[in-house]
């Protein structure tokens, strides 16, 4: 069990700044939200990926998946679905504050719903793969998506859905959506903190070390790997949900399934940080936005190149990441004790990456 | 979707055009697949960037022809680039990839594709292209049936680089330490074989392939810097279907898909002829699981 040992202060430290941020720099709420959700996505990424060691290059597929549900729910409760797309966003769903929110509400509930039955229904097909089939295998479901939303017409197609329009002015939009996201982030790392400090955790751990063995031991694994994938699934469809009512417009390939964007930033923002740990998804995350945020402009054009460097020399060079490389460098801070006459170098890690 | 079903029976000799246009692309993707399990199976190295290579291949064609070079004439020219960047590649990224977990060659490989798809956009833009070879297109059957005599040559060449391949793979001292090196790296450094060259070589070669796969597939077909995921993916479901180191399995399933590519496209709507291999890949990792299942075991 990972008992959290995390001083006080630090989550008293985050709590003031996610409150205060959007106050102190409001030109930039929408980038902060967008950490927010970044940090969402590097932890439930890990809980699948770092912890249970099922590295999944398709999780983005609950993201879409959340979000087409919503955006069906949402339209659906007023209008005929298949006539409001078949316009082609030409007109727009207008409503007042409470059928927004009450919509909005609905929709993201129902997409959360949903995407838990996708995951429990794709963790009977998918889990049978390991290692690297697994990765292909849920990228070949993620991009599978992305096609058929594409080619369905009755959800718009490649054109796509409007969504409703927020009753209110554009800076209380922001704010508003700032606040849904970061409590999606804070109810999610509370989650994840409370799951890793169960046997559950254990147990996903012992399936992420050797599988055949937790089996041997008495470890339902296939009921543990779906119960992983569903929480995972389950906050990444009410992220879907959310981000697609701010972005006010639903379209398979950037917005839905952005498998090369966000899909492989979940997987970076893990590595970075150090997967299979508490805080490593939430520093990776932080880091890799900031620095996005920061140079992303500045790269002309060559910040895709960077990315992809930034992802082999991060993969090859520095796998555990930075709370890996920091548990190896002071690990009586991390409450690992080291045998002097049993460790060759420095100290001997415990958790970390997984073989 | 059933009209179209209707009008392949009122005419069955569209068969004959999808049949055949299905083979020519399907020859290009049987050397793609035969490189990708080339690499898989000498060194365990998933190569996500296999399409990005054919894409660049293309292109160093595309801009040899508008030197005035012919494409076919550029084959070789390209085949020893990309055997140079496949090696620097191998010393830079992939030397310390080998051994590591299974995540790690895939995730670094898709670093690579990454870049290379970023780079090819940033040189030479998003537009489709294709380079032009000058040959004229053939008739059959009254118009019903086109061939391209391009797509002919093509084929053409398709078999005479594979059965080089083979035959280097089969008769020379390199190919005999590839195979020794697949079989049991460990054994064949024990015997003398210096494996990290095999394996630099290994690697170099797949990548020559691919580039020469991607001239042919600029000729017949069309290059675009974000054209490549899907090559890749089709070469990880033709090996995925055949398994390692079979062949004759490898130029079969590259067959298959490309005519379930082309039929697909005609009879779904060309919008589906992307979703065709993705879906396929689906099934075919499913279709393994259930198959594996009975004996207990998992997917490796």
């Amino acid at each position: 069990m990972q008992n959290d040992t995390t001083p006080a202060w630090v989550y008293i430290v985050i709590a003031t700044a996610g409150v205060v941020a959007p106050l102190l720099f409001p030109a930039y709420t929408n980038q902060i939200a967008f950490l927010w959700l970044m940090v969402l996505f590097a932890l439930t990424w890990d809980l699948v990926g770092g912890q249970m060691g099922y590295n999944s290059l398709g999780n983005i597929f609950y993201f879409g998946a959340g979000m087409y549900i919503s955006a069906v729910v949402q339209v659906g409760m007023f209008t005929d679905v298949g006539t409001y797309t078949s316009a082609r966003g030409g007109e727009q769903l207008v409503l007042g504050y409470f059928d927004y929110f009450y919509s909005l509400g609905a929709g993201v509930l129902l997409a959360a719903v949903g995407c838990v039955i996708f995951a429990v229904i794709l963790s009977r097909i998918m889990f049978g793969l390991r290692g690297p089939y697994f990765a292909i295998g849920t990228l070949g479901v993620a991009l599978a998506a992305r096609e058929l939303a594409g080619t369905w017409e009755w959800i718009g197609g490649g054109s796509g859905i409007a969504m409703p329009v927020y009753p209110g002015l554009p800076d209380e939009k922001s704010l508003v959506f700032y606040g849904i996201f970061f409590m999606l982030a804070v109810v999610t790392f509370v989650c994840v903190r409370w799951l890793y400090s169960t046997r559950f955790a254990q147990a996903i751990n012992a399936i992420r070390d050797d599988e055949a063995k937790a089996e041997a031991m008495g470890i339902h694994t296939l009921r543990h790997k779906t119960v992983a994938w569903s929480v995972s699934a389950f906050f990444l469809g009410m992220s879907g949900a959310v981000f697609g009512n701010l972005t006010g417009f639903v379209e398979p390939l950037e917005v839905a399934f952005p498998t090369v964007t966000f899909g492989i930033f979940m997987v970076v923002m893990s590595l970075l940080g150090g997967k299979g740990t508490l805080w490593g998804p939430v520093i990776g995350a932080t880091l890799f936005h900031v620095i996005k945020e920061v140079t992303w402009t500045y790269l002309l054009g060559w910040q895709w190149v960077a990315l992809g460097v930034l992802i082999i020399v991060n993969v090859v060079f520095f796998q555990d990441g930075i709370m890996g490389w920091m548990q190896s460098r002071w690990p009586e801070r991390f409450g690992i004790t080291v045998d002097a006459s049993m460790s060759s170098r420095g100290g001997k890690r415990k958790g970390g990456a997984g073989a | 979707m059933l009209d179209n079903l209707n009008l392949l029976s009122l005419a069955p000799i569209l068969n004959v055009q999808l049949l055949l246009d299905g083979m020519f692309v399907g020859a290009i993707f049987v050397l793609a697949a035969y490189g990708l399990a080339l690499v898989w199976g000498v060194m365990n190295v998933k190569n996500l960037a296999q399409g990005e290579y054919v894409i660049m291949g293309g292109y160093f064609a595309w801009h040899l022809s508008t030197y005035g070079l012919h494409p076919i004439l550029s084959i070789p020219i390209i085949a020893a680039v990309m055997f140079g960047m496949g090696w620097i590649v191998y010393l830079t990224i992939i030397k310390w990839v080998i051994g590591r977990d299974l995540f790690t060659s895939l995730l670094a490989t898709f670093g690579i594709a990454l870049v290379v798809q970023q780079a090819l956009n940033l040189a030479y833009g998003p537009d489709v292209r294709t380079a032009e070879s000058g040959f004229e297109i053939r008739s059959l059957f009254g118009g019903l049936v086109t061939v391209a005599d391009i797509k002919l040559i093509s084929f053409g060449l398709c078999i005479l680089l594979a059965a080089c391949v083979v035959l280097f793979m089969k008769r020379s001292r390199m190919g005999q330490a590839i195979r020794a090196t697949a079989q049991d790296a460990r054994a064949a450094r024990v015997m003398g074989i210096d494996t990290e060259r095999v394996y630099a070589f290994t690697y170099a070669l797949n990548a020559a392939i691919c580039g020469a796969a991607g001239v042919l597939v600029s000729m017949i077909w069309v290059i675009q810097p974000f054209y490549g995921v899907p090559h890749s993916i089709r070469a990880f479901v033709i090996v995925t279907a055949a398994g390692l180191g079979n062949l004759p399995g490898v130029i079969m399933a590259g067959f298959g898909l490309g005519v379930a590519e082309q039929y697909s496209g005609f009879v779904l709507g060309a919008e589906f002829q992307q979703a065709t291999a993705v879906g396929l890949l689906v099934v075919i990792l499913v279709w393994r699981q259930i198959q594996m299942s009975r004996y207990r075991q998992v997917v490796e």
